[in-house]
This record gives C-alpha cells, structure tokens and sequence, in this order.
C-alpha cells in the first residue's frame, strides 16, 4: 500500500528517497569496508556479514511478527548493520555480533515506530548495550594484518594510559588496533567525500565536531604536551571521523534547523573531548553523539526559526 | 465471585505490570530471585496486615485524617518486618539495605488501602491484599530471574548456566533493570492483546 503525504506548499520535488540515500551512504561506506577488510581479513569479513544480515533479519522478523509494512528494502537496515560492525572491534565473537543487532534494530529502532522514529542512533545503541554488558569484550584489541591474538591497546588507550603517540602515518592509513571500520582515516574520508559531493550529507555537523575537538586539543596540548596529545592526533585516532562523518549527520537522530545542527556538532566536540581528557576512558565519540541525540528534540524546538513577520516587537 | 477479588491482583490489575506501581523496590532488588521473593514476601505481610487493620478500623478512622492514620499502621508492620528480617536473615536484611524500611511508601500498599481496604468488608480485603501481594511477588521473580539468569549465570542462586558462560555486566545494573522491565511489559500487553483478538 503506498502512504499518501500531505504537507504544505511550497513543495520542492526531488527524486531521492530513503532508498536512494541508503544506497549513497553504502557507497561511501565501500572504501571503509575494504580497509577494514585489509587491515583485519577474515574477522572483519564475519564481523561485517554477521552484523548485516542480523540486522535485515531482525528487522523483517519484528515487522512480519507485528504486521507492519515490511521496510527491507529502504536499505536502512544495511546501513545499520555496516555502521554496528564498523564500531566493533574484529575478535567479537559472531552471537555476540546478533545480540548487538537484536538490540540496534528492535530496542533501539523498531520499538519507536520503525525508522524516523527512533530518538538514538541504533548502531552506536548496539554498541553502548555491548560496552556495559561485555565490558572485557569490547575493550580487546588485534593487531592489524597479523591479527595477533595478543590484545593490544588502540592508540587512545596508549596514549591515555602509557603516553605513548603513534605515528601520524599509521593513523592515517589505519595500520593501528581499534575497532574494525576506525582506523584507517584516509578510507572514512574518501567515503565522506562522496557523501558531500553527493549532498547526501551537510558539512555543518561534521565541520564543527571537528573543529571543537581541533581547537579544545590544541589548547590543552598547549597548556601541557606531556599529558595531552596533539591536536592532528585527537582528530586522526580513534573513532572521531566515522563518528563525525557517519553517525553525527544521520537525519533521524540529528537536529534539522541550521543553527541547531552547529550546536549539535559542538556539544559533540565538546563531550568527546572532556571523555578523552579527563574521563575514564579512552576514547568518547560513541558517548558524545548519544548523548546529543537524546538533546536533539531540545535543540530543534530552541532553533525553530521564527516565521516572518511573528517575532517580538522591540 | 469473590475469587475474583484474589485473582485480579495477579493477572488484570498486577500492580507492577498494569499499575506500574512500586518500581522503587521493583528496578532496585530485582538483581537476584532471592532478593526479588524476600522483598515479595515482606511486602505482601505488610499489605495483609496492614489491610486487615484497616479494613476493621475503616468505620472509626476519620476522613480527614487518614492518610496519617493508614501510614502510622503501615510503618508499624513495617517495623516488624524489618526486625523479623535482621533477626532471622541478617544476609538478606543486609543486602536489602534500605528497602525494606522503604516499604512504608511503597505505593501499592497505601494505594491498596485507600482504593479497597478503607471502603470493604474485612474478607474481602484479605483476599484483595494477598492476590496483590502475590501478583507483586510474581512480577518480581520474573524479573529478577530474567536479570539475575543474564547477569550471574545463576536462578536460585543455583548455577545452571553451562561453564565459560559470558556474564552480561549490564543486566545487574539499573539499565538492565529498565529494559528487561519494559520488554516484560510489553509482552505481557501483548499476550493481552492476543487474548483479546481470540475472544473476539
């Protein structure tokens, strides 16, 4: 059954559909997939596949169970799966890997009316129910390439909790540990290059996160270089470009208005950092943009531009 | 007929799952099935006795002033409960820490005695405290088996999870308790609903 939707004019026709922006965003997901592939073999491979297909299971068995209209084919689902795999690190084990699944699609997406409704993003809720349920799990790493099954730290980890900086060309490639679709800083690039070509995504969240994270690291790697890392390193290391580029700018969980979406990318900037700096662990990019998330109504209702001619007379 | 007063507690009008009542004590000791059934237990001998007074005294105990009354005779099973617990099961009471004395405002007893115990007949208001009781105690074992199976491996604390099982950390903590809450819920909806759909 095809929906009817009313709206008011003036209406701007454009051809995209979720479908099609699904597909965009599967895309520029491609050059992460393969580094994640390369630097982590085969159990990338079962991370990724497991995580996918779990995930358009789940979400056919929930709606075919609550005789919904089934959405598989929007493709979101995809993109869900790809995300969850590409935060996780590559020894998880596979049911482990359909658990997180259950709960980005069912808990996180389907109990809240399916997609465009749900208040967080499933991939990083997955992943937040795996970091308090399995904490020891998610916190081993591999090696890349050798996939050593001695458990490394990622380059946060070391440098939080050893002062050790690894070096810029490794972060950049992603010959570093860390979750599968991480490292390599060049790959998530090209990916959010097309995106912003495509005009699938807009610059505004990812430029500020970005930026506040540059110019808070700066500022403090100024006030102390023993203790805190440069500003190229925070930006480079750990999940801060999958996060900025993928998860801060899905249009469900994000804030719409122009303003709205700047204080989003900052508040993200800002979290993220005070997690590195001063918090418990390593690395604070998941937090951050679920935390912001659940301001998103907040900011949307405070930014709702003002219609002309209705504003407050002086 | 009257059965009908003892079976609604547990089913139709259960005060965890349709009432939503009590989820202080509900989300806080459902982390093992032995603090769910002694906090069940406690509170349903604070519910009967307290119900049993009350419904004797509903004709004397002024209108105005009875909220004051029925919680002054609550604190007092309280009380005995909460010493019969520390003299008996001093691991228990300890575990329970403040709960136990918590029970005083606990709103299901007080919710029981302004909606029923206050205006019925003695018997009535036995059965109506007991089917309560019981439909509080049972949402708690359920839960609390639920979270303690996930989080410890064990029911009872009996180990019945096979060796190298995987401990889920988030099913003791309160977010734990919330989402295997809601999923309980909403299956126990849901059932409803399927119940309804048949009949029809």
């Amino acid at each position: 059954m095809k929906e009817m939707i009313l709206s008011v004019n003036p209406h701007i026709h454009d051809n995209s559909s979720t479908r099609s922006v699904m597909r965009e965003v599967i895309i520029a997901l491609i050059p992460a997939i393969i580094a994640a592939l390369y630097f982590f073999r085969i159990k990338a491979f079962v991370v990724i596949s497991s995580c996918v297909i779990s995930c358009v299971v789940f979400e056919y068995l929930y709606q075919k169970t609550c005789k919904k209209n089934i959405t598989v084919k929007d493709l979101s689902a995809v993109v869900t799966g790809i995300l969850l795999a590409l935060i996780m690190p590559p020894a998880l084990p596979v049911w482990v890997c359909i658990l997180a699944s259950a709960v980005a699609i069912i808990l996180t997406k389907q109990i809240f009316g399916g997609i465009g409704c749900n208040i967080f993003n499933p991939a990083l809720l997955g992943r937040a129910f795996l970091m308090a349920a399995f904490p020891t799990m998610l916190t081993s790493w591999n090696n890349p390439i050798t996939l050593d099954v001695v458990t490394t730290a990622t380059p946060l980890g070391l440098h939080k909790f050893t002062q050790v900086l690894t070096g810029y060309e490794p972060l950049f490639f992603g010959n570093v540990s860390g979750s599968i679709g991480e490292t390599s800083a060049l790959a998530l690039l090209i990916g959010a290059a097309y995106l912003l070509i495509k005009k699938i995504i807009n610059i505004r969240i990812p430029f500020a996160y970005i930026a506040t994270v540059f110019i808070i690291s700066s500022i403090t790697n100024k006030i102390d270089p023993e203790i805190y890392a440069p500003a190229l390193f925070n930006l480079l290391a750990g999940g801060l470009m999958l996060g900025a580029f993928f998860m801060a700018t899905d249009y469900v969980t994000t804030p719409i208005t122009k303003k709205g979406q700047w204080v989003f990318g900052i508040g993200c900037g800002i979290v993220t950092m005070i997690i590195r700096l001063w918090g418990g662990l390593p690395e604070g990019v998941m937090y951050s943009i679920l935390f912001m998330n659940g301001f998103t109504p907040l900011i949307n209702r405070v930014t709702m531009p003002k219609r002309y001619g209705t504003g407050d007379r002086e | 007929m009257i059965l009908k007063e003892f079976t609604k507690g547990i089913w139709k009008e259960n005060p965890v799952l349709v009432q939503v009542l009590g989820m202080c004590p509900t989300l806080a000791v459902s982390t093992k099935v032995v603090f769910g059934v002694s906090m069940g237990l406690a509170t349903t001998f604070v519910l009967l006795s307290s119900s049993i007074i009350i419904s004797i005294l509903r004709k004397i105990i002024p209108n105005q002033v009875r909220i004051a009354v029925f919680t002054v005779i609550i604190a007092t099973f309280v009380t005995v409960a909460d010493y019969f617990l520390k003299a008996q099961f001093p691991d228990i009471s300890k575990s329970l820490g403040p709960y136990i004395p918590l029970i005083v405002v606990n709103c299901i007893i007080l919710g029981r005695q302004e909606a029923f115990a206050s205006k019925q007949p003695v018997f009535k208001s036995i059965l109506d405290a007991i089917g309560m009781g019981l439909g509080f105690t049972l949402s708690l074992v359920v839960l609390a088996g639920v979270r303690e199976i996930l989080a410890f491996g064990t029911f009872f604390n009996m180990t019945i999870m096979p060796e190298g099982y995987t401990k889920w950390v988030i099913m003791a903590l309160p977010a734990g308790a919330f989402m295997t809450l809601g999923l309980i819920i909403s299956l126990f909806n849901w059932i409803n609903m399927k119940g309804k759909e048949s009949k029809s």
